[in-house]
């Protein structure tokens, strides 16, 4: 079955196979924090060369590789699957790796800053232990009751499966709650990430421990701070409906209904 | 400098390291040593799904299962080992789905499977359904399962922490482990960890080429500082280049794509692996399909005004099936090249994927210290190991299955050994050979940077010993290594503090990836055949009446205080399968 069907080409792929460089000119403006250096932080701009279909961690590796070794931040897989690199760029929460400049506006200064409402201890570098505590807080693993494990899997409908589907793909990045005011103005709060990850078992037919998570998040500082700003769906890089996934969890508690 | 004592100690918290931690943990105190948050391994970017003959969806078994690794590997894999790991693969996954894996399901609820390169019905017949997924994010869904399962049994982790060294300690004329040395990003401070077992879970080293699917990250730690102190590098020529990653960047696109139905075609629209592969066509070996492209290419047939790609096809499939089986590659394809793959064909090249080589181990786990002798203490899963299961070419989703089987089994006897034994006395001055490998760089003046050395580094790699390989390419490459690493005695950092200083770690990873480089090259050099992922185009057959063996790699230091590398072998184990023309 050879069906030649690729003689026409859209312009999107001629655009992508383009091999013609297209370098311009960029303003990178970063704001540095070394206390080991000072107390104070500071923005700094760096100047660079950059094709518009580079992404924004290409940007910083190159300050960092040819200009400032100095300059830090996280970063591992560079194609948005491993979250390490949640960042403010041009005051939104966004992954470095996920943001072609081409879709930012070059022509004007990039700014670049760590996400807010965690400590920043190095440059781009947070304090994620916060964070990450309260995810553990939500006991975000599958707790069943049975005594007798079934020698097979667990049985699951497609349809019971597609229920929680869109909040497994979290990948912990903290884009969500480092964007959201709730948080900044109170760090007890346990934030969009947390819930998206409760309701990821809350609504997995499988799990027999909802209640239970519901009285953690029914708490003073659970769903109920949420104030709807959908900051959180925003900033995901995942694209999952973070608010729709807190107003699950509001309505099953209640319902107590999951 | 800090002193930590636990029975277990752990480096890594991919999904190899993860799953020996969850057994280590209930059977002995345990440590976790990893330089990411666990949540952040490269495990989680594995996207195509894990192997095991579950027949949920139509007839296999786990001996068909083993037969076509065997054959996948180009017969240099180790028959017990396949074995074991075509038999435990059921109970790893049913195991992951009780952890809470949201697998995908077949309309009566139990796990779906799909096909994928390599795995075949009773010995070749034809493609089977033997991968288990989670939409095109299985990798992430195990290493947040497993995270999870962490999480509720208390697994204690050291996050951000470096291992840099491995401590043996000579005890009676046998050489033990007795410990590891981290350093710690957030402050700078050396710990040594002193552990009765080691279980080294460190994962790949595919930073070493330019186009790799592999993250940043991914420097071959654990490897290297098992080689400086003295440990053999099984099979390290053995690398694979996966077919479809995105052309220059090297993002997978999962072969689950060929699996659902996507199709190659070169500039013409041709599907050319009808010519190479006649019965599995671009689901054959990823060897072989690796080359096919590259003969299209090089034959004039590649697309794009340089000819240097060709397409992957998903244009005919239905946008639901993209939709629900291939979310996030059909999303790379859109953020990454700004085309959409309902209507647009993907371009793409192999992308170095895979280390088939590694710390040699048993089937229990066990490193080796030669061909049979076991170091006490010390043990390796998944990628950085070699077991060796994946021979010359290891199969789509036998990986993620690898990393499952191997890293429980070297958790349990990791465990259970600390539980017989005593601590091994650390060696004097522990941490010596770490801390003046910190402050040599950090005070070093010398005028070269790390980022130079690394590019010559890739360039030089994904230049001569890809794809294709010849005694002039290797060559070129040894010396090229040899000249970067006397180059790099000479690097400096411009970071000399202590605080979170990555500029620092960069050059000790460059440091490891060219040490690892040199030891695939000159294992490569000597290897004068054909096999797998090594393919020598001044030798394009396979020899097994010479070369019928791993390369078993060690380091030698002359009297003079000069390395060198000594090239030895070792037998394969074969069972019940004898080697046979690989045709797919
Ligand atoms: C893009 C991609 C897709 C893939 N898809 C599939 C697939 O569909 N099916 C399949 O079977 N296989 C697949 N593979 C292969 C498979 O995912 C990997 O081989 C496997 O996940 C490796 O797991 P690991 O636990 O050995 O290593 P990793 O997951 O890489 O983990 C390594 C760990 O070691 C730690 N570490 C490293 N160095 C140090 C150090 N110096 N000190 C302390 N800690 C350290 C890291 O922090 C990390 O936690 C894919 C690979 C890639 C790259
Ligand atoms: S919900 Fe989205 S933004 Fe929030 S942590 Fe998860 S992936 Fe990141
Ligand atoms: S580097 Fe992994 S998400 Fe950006």
């Amino acid at each position: 079955m050879s069906t030649p069907t690729l003689d026409k080409h859209s312009a999107a792929l001629d655009a992508a196979e383009s091999t013609a460089a297209q370098k311009i000119t960029v303003t990178f403006r970063i704001r540095r924090f070394n206390p080991e250096v000072s107390a104070d932080a500071q923005w700094q701009d760096f100047q660079l060369e950059l094709d518009p279909k580079e992404r924004v961690l290409d940007g910083l590796h190159k300050i960092k590789w040819e200009q400032d070794g100095t300059l830090t931040f996280r970063r591992s897989c560079a194609h948005g699957i491993c979250g390490s690199d949640a960042m403010r760029i041009n005051g939104k929460n966004r992954l470095a790796c996920k943001t072609l400049i081409k879709d930012i506006n070059p022509e004007k200064p990039i700014t670049v800053e760590a996400i807010k409402g965690l400590t920043v201890l190095k440059d781009l570098v947070v304090d994620m232990e916060p964070f990450f505590q309260a995810y553990r807080d939500v006991m975000p693993f599958l707790i069943t009751k049975d005594t007798n494990e079934p020698t097979r899997e667990r049985l699951q409908s497609a349809e019971d499966r597609e229920r929680f589907d869109d909040t497994t793909k979290c990948i912990l990045c903290a884009a969500c709650t480092s964007s959201c005011p709730v948080f900044w103005n109170d760090g007890q709060y346990f934030g969009p990430a947390a819930i998206v990850n409760a309701h990821r078992f809350i609504f997995d037919s499988r799990d027999e421990a909802g209640e239970q998570r519901l009285e953690i998040l029914n708490d003073k500082d659970g769903v109920w701070r949420c104030r709807t700003t959908f900051n959180c769906t925003d900033a995901c890089p995942r694209g999952i409906e973070v608010t729709k996934a807190i107003q699950e969890v509001k309505r099953a508690l209640i319902t107590r209904r999951f | 400098m800090k002193i930590h004592k636990y029975d277990t100690v752990i480096v890594g918290a991919g999904g190899a390291g993860m799953r020996a931690a969850i057994e280590a943990t209930k059977r002995s105190r345990t440590a976790v040593l990893t330089k990411l948050y666990p949540t952040r391994s490269h495990t989680g970017a594995a996207q195509g799904g894990m192997a095991a003959a579950l027949a949920n969806v139509e007839e296999d078994n786990w001996e068909w299962h083993t037969f076509d690794t065997i054959k996948g590997g180009d017969y240099l894999v180790d028959q017990d080992a396949a074995e074991i790991l075509a038999k435990e693969a059921i109970d790893s996954v049913l195991d992951l789905e009780k952890m809470g894996l949201p697998f995908n399901r077949t309309p009566n609820g139990t796990i779906d499977q799909r096909r994928f390169g390599g795995h075949s019905r009773n010995h070749g017949e034809a493609p089977v359904r033997r991968s288990c997924y989670a939409s095109d994010r299985t990798g992430h869904m195990i290493l947040q399962t497993l995270y999870q399962n962490c999480v509720k049994e208390g697994v204690e982790f050291f996050n951000e922490f470096y291992v840099l060294d491995l401590l043996l300690n000579d005890v009676d004329g046998v050489k033990k482990s007795a410990g590891v040395v981290a350093y710690e990003l957030a402050t700078g401070e050396i710990h040594v960890f002193q552990a009765k077992s080691i279980i080294f879970a460190s994962g790949g080293t595919g930073k070493f080429f330019k186009v790799t699917s592999n993250a940043h990250t991914l420097t071959g730690d654990g490897q290297a500082a098992a080689w400086r102190r003295g440990l053999p590098l099984e099979d390290m020529e053995f690398f694979q280049f996966h077919p479809t990653g995105i052309w220059r960047m090297g993002i997978l696109l999962t072969e689950g794509a060929r699996g659902e139905g996507g199709i190659l075609r070169n500039k013409d629209g041709e599907r050319f692996m009808e010519k190479y592969a006649p019965v599995m066509k671009d689901l054959a070996s990823r060897d072989v399909v690796s080359r096919s492209i590259y003969t299209e290419i090089r034959e004039g047939r590649g697309c794009g005004p340089e000819g240097d790609h060709v397409y992957l096809d998903l244009t005919h499939l239905p946008p639901e099936q993209l939709d629900a089986k291939l979310p996030d590659i059909t999303e790379f394809a859109r953020t990454y090249l700004g085309i959409e793959p309902y209507t647009d064909p993907i371009p793409i090249q192999p992308t170095a994927h895979y280390a088939m080589g590694g710390i040699p181990t048993n089937v229990e786990g066990e490193v080796l210290a030669d061909n049979t002798t076991v170091v006490p203490g010390l043990y390796a899963a998944g990628e950085v190991a070699c077991v060796s299961v994946h021979g010359a070419n290891r199969l789509g989703t036998n990986s993620l299955l690898d990393i499952n089987v191997f890293g429980r089994r070297a958790g349990i006897a990791a465990a259970e050994y600390a539980h017989k034994n005593e601590f091994v006395e650390l060696p004097e001055d522990p941490a010596k050979q770490v801390q003046d490998q910190v402050e040599r760089l950090r005070d070093s003046n010398g005028t070269e940077s790390v980022v130079a050395l690394r590019t010559e580094l890739q360039e030089c790699m994904d230049a001569n010993v890809m794809v294709f390989r010849t005694e002039q390419t290797i060559k070129t490459a040894v010396e090229k290594i040899g000249e970067l690493r006397e180059r790099y005695l000479n690097v400096s950092v411009q970071d000399k503090g202590k605080r979170f200083n990555t500029d620092l770690l960069e050059a000790i990873e460059l440091g490891n990836l060219l040490d690892l480089a040199e030891v695939m090259a000159v294992s490569a050099l000597a290897r004068k055949e054909s096999r797998g992922g090594h393919y020598r185009e001044d030798y394009p057959n396979r020899d097994d009446v010479n070369f019928m063996r791993h390369t078993m790699a060690y380091r030698e230091v002359g009297a003079d205080g000069k390395e060198s590398i000594r090239l030895d072998y070792k037998p394969v184990v074969q069972t019940r399968y004898q080697p046979m023309e690989r045709k797919y």
